[in-house]
Formats: C-alpha cells, sequence, structure tokens
C-alpha cells in the first residue's frame, strides 16, 4: 500500500465506517493534510463498492418505480439558467454591434482591475501588520505563561529573603486586579496547619463592608501556599487582605479564627 | 462515462447532464439502469423491503434534486450508487442521520465495470476472493460492511480482541484487492 503504515488498519475500518472514538478523530486529523492517505481511502472506497455490488438481489417492485415518477413529477425542476442567460447576453450583443460599447466596458474593467490590484496591495499590508502583531502577542502571552507557570510549580524552589539574623516570618503577598476579578496569592513559611484547621485567605472591601471569603487552602511542607482566581464578587475594590486560622469544617462566610498575616498595603 | 447498459445509446453522464436540464425521462432511464443495484445493496443491509424501497427512493430524489453531486471524472456510477446505497441503508439501519452528503463521497474504481459483461465478469472475481477468505476474516468484513457494526462492536460480538479484528478486516481487503488486481 502506497500510504503511512502506522494508518494502514485505520484507513481500511474508515473507509468502512468502522472507526469510532478518538482514533477516528486522530485519523481525520491526519487526513486533512495527508493528500496520499486521502487517496487510499477513495480506493478503498472503491474496493468496498465491488463487495456492494456482489448483492445480486431482486428488482425493486413496479411500485418503487411509480412512487419515485410521481415525487419527481411533483417537484420539476427548470432547467439550469445559467447557459440560457450567456445565450441571450451573446445574442445582445450582436444586435447592437456597437464597438464603442465594448471599448467602454474594456476600459472599466482595468479600471476595476487597478482598483482591485490596489485593494490587494492595501490587504497585503494590512494582513503584513496583523501577521506581525499576531507574533507579538504570542510572544507576549508565552512570556506571561512561563512567569505562571513558574510561579504555580510546585517544584519550583521558592526562598523568602529577609534580614539577616531573623527568623523567617510567615508572608503572604496578594495581587488583585479590581476590573477582571483577578487575585492572585502566594504565601510563603507559614506553620504547619493544627489538625482539622485550615487557611483562608478573606478580602476586606474598601467600602467598610464584611470581609469577602477568597479561598481555603493549605501550605505545602515547606509553608508555601497559592491561591488562584478565587470566585469573588463583581467590582469590589479591595483594601486589604489577610490569613486566618480556621476550623476545617463548618461554614467559613465571615472570619472567625485567629489572623496569621494581615496586608500593610502597598 | 461509459453506460453500465451496452444497448444504451445515452452515456451516463449524458443522462446526468439531461437531468440537470430538469429532463424527467432522462430521470427514468437512469432509475431503469440502476434501481436494482441500489434496492439490492439496500435490501441485503435492511433485509425489509420496505426500508430498502424507502432507501431507494430518497437517493433517487437526491441525485435528481442535486445531479451534480456526480462526479464523473472520479467515479463509475455503479460503484458511486451501491456506495451510497450500503451507507444509507446503514443510517437507516442504525436510525441514524445520513453521515454524509451525496456530494462528499469520491469512490475510486479502477475496474472496469462498464457493461454488464465487466461488470459480472468483476463480480465472479470478488465472489472467488470471499470464498477463498478464511471464515473469520470473511465474516469480520461482512459484519463491518453490511451490519455496519464498528470494530470495537464486532469484538464485542465475536469475543476476539480488537487488533485481531483489525488485522482480519485489512487482510480481507487486501485480499480483495489482490484478486482484482490480476
Amino acid at each position: 500500500m502506497t500510504v503511512h503504515e502506522q494508518f494502514a488498519e485505520d484507513l481500511a475500518l474508515y473507509a468502512l465506517g468502522s472507526l469510532d472514538g478518538a482514533e477516528r478523530h486522530a485519523l481525520e486529523k491526519h487526513l486533512d493534510g495527508c493528500a496520499s492517505c486521502r487517496r487510499e481511502i477513495e480506493q478503498l472506497r472503491g474496493d468496498l463498492s465491488l463487495l456492494a455490488l456482489t448483492t445480486a438481489g431482486p428488482k425493486p417492485p413496479a411500485r418503487a418505480r411509480q412512487r419515485l415518477m410521481s415525487a419527481i413529477a411533483d417537484e420539476p425542476r427548470l432547467p439550469a439558467a445559467a447557459p440560457a442567460s450567456q445565450h441571450r447576453q451573446r445574442s445582445w450583443w450582436t444586435a447592437l454591434g456597437l464597438p464603442a460599447l465594448r471599448w467602454a466596458s474594456a476600459v472599466a474593467l482595468i479600471v476595476v482591475a487597478i482598483g482591485l490590484l490596489r485593494q490587494n496591495s492595501t490587504l497585503q499590508r494590512d494582513l503584513a501588520s496583523l501577521r506581525s502583531r499576531f507574533t507579538d502577542q504570542g510572544s507576549k502571552l508565552e512570556q506571561a505563561n512561563e512567569v505562571v507557570a513558574t510561579l504555580l510549580d510546585p517544584d519550583a524552589k521558592k526562598i523568602e529573603l529577609v534580614a539577616a539574623g531573623n527568623n523567617p516570618q510567615p508572608r503572604g503577598k496578594a495581587i488583585y486586579q479590581r476590573r477582571n476579578r483577578n487575585l492572585i496569592f502566594l504565601a510563603s513559611n507559614l506553620p504547619p496547619l493544627p489538625a482539622e484547621k485550615i487557611y483562608e485567605l478573606w478580602l476586606f472591601p474598601a467600602n467598610g463592608g464584611a470581609p469577602i471569603a477568597a479561598g481555603l487552602f493549605k501550605p505545602d511542607a515547606r509553608g508555601s501556599a497559592t491561591v488562584v482566581n478565587p470566585p469573588l464578587p463583581e467590582g469590589v475594590e479591595a483594601k486589604n487582605f489577610a490569613v486566618t486560622l480556621e476550623p476545617e469544617s463548618g461554614s467559613h462566610e465571615s472570619p472567625r479564627g485567629t489572623p496569621v498575616i494581615v496586608g500593610v498595603g502597598e | 462515462m461509459p453506460s453500465a447498459d451496452p444497448n444504451a445509446m445515452t452515456s451516463d453522464l449524458e443522462l446526468v447532464t439531461a437531468i440537470r436540464s430538469g429532463d424527467q425521462n432522462a430521470m427514468t432511464t437512469l432509475y431503469d439502469r440502476f434501481s436494482s443495484i441500489v434496492y439490492s445493496v439496500a435490501l441485503r443491509v435492511l433485509q425489509d423491503t420496505g426500508a430498502a424501497e424507502d432507501v431507494l427512493q430518497d437517493i433517487f430524489m437526491q441525485l435528481w434534486r442535486n445531479p451534480g453531486a456526480f462526479d464523473a471524472s472520479r467515479g463509475n456510477m455503479a460503484a458511486w450508487l451501491a456506495v451510497i446505497a450500503r451507507n444509507r441503508a446503514i443510517d437507516a439501519l442504525r436510525r441514524r442521520r445520513p453521515e454524509n452528503d451525496i456530494e462528499d463521497l469520491v469512490v475510486s474504481v479502477e475496474h472496469d465495470l462498464a457493461s454488464e459483461t465487466d461488470r459480472s465478469r468483476t463480480m465472479e472475481k470478488v465472489r472467488g476472493a470471499l470464498q477463498a477468505m478464511p471464515a473469520p476474516q470473511r465474516s469480520a468484513l461482512e459484519m463491518a460492511y453490511f451490519e455496519g457494526l464498528s470494530h470495537s462492536e464486532i469484538a464485542g460480538k465475536t469475543g476476539e480482541p480488537l487488533g485481531t479484528i483489525k488485522t482480519r478486516i485489512r487482510a480481507g481487503l487486501l485480499a480483495l484487492r489482490k484478486v482484482l488486481a490480476v
């Protein structure tokens, strides 16, 4: 077979309509870009059509023919319109026989062609500009993804730098964007959790409203933890953030436990 | 495109061209030429005369509405209709909506099916190839083709591993191609 050998069995099944699920999806993806395999599918269908043709059976009953002819009579089709229209146009030209009009049409065509060429050139420039912007955006997105991946990677080495001689203290940093309700919170040096306790992050609204729960979390063995985009109400301006130690079970609608770290503002 | 009927003066392609112009007589001639192929295939799959008649009606009405769906440069009318009949019958059997429009289907047949005699000769070869196949291989191929079963359904039905079913089906098709190449 002149096909990619790894797809040979799947091609046969696909031509039969017997390939399903992920295998079918994978093959269709391959077929999109492989003319050789598409050609093989057509040939396999040809081979299979011969299998179908072996089914010599009775002729259809006369009523089937009558049924079809009645349906066709009820659904007449008009002759194809294009050739008749072209014929009429040719006759019109010939009848008028106006060379000046032909010249005028030719000039008009040239003008249109020049216009199209200019438009094409503009479109090419726009396309090049869009490509460049797309590439630039792609590069920025890649950088952003790398930053987020590094921040969230549990295997990444996270070392807090503090003044020499001090014992490491629990620390946290909340980065909050009100417009899109995006919140990234990073904590370090958190003490290990007592039994049946959990840490909870709180957002304190700038309007003095009740604190809003912004995520429960448990630190890893090194005391580090991350909260990313917890569900938050829309449009809340934040005044501050805090982390409290809360019972693991029960309601978490308002802080009841001990504050562990509290924001000091920017 | 040569006609399937050696005695007919009008080729299949000429008939299709006439149908494009709304010629009902051309449609009648085409039906008389190919209806038994379509009906036989549908009946083999569906095992029900009424359901096979419905498939027959559906296919020829589609051809009437859209004769341009048949691409004479890339297929033989008899083979093309046989494949469409099989696919539509399987869809009816499994009570599902047709997966493909008829114009999406390209069937490449390199064998000579121009006349009744040519077709009979080719069919003899195909039947011979089927008879020569090991029974499990023939059975897997027929279950996939005439019952529309997926390879996993065949594996479930026969208790054979999936890989074995895949290999049998492909080997069956290769055997078919080999005998036709002679």
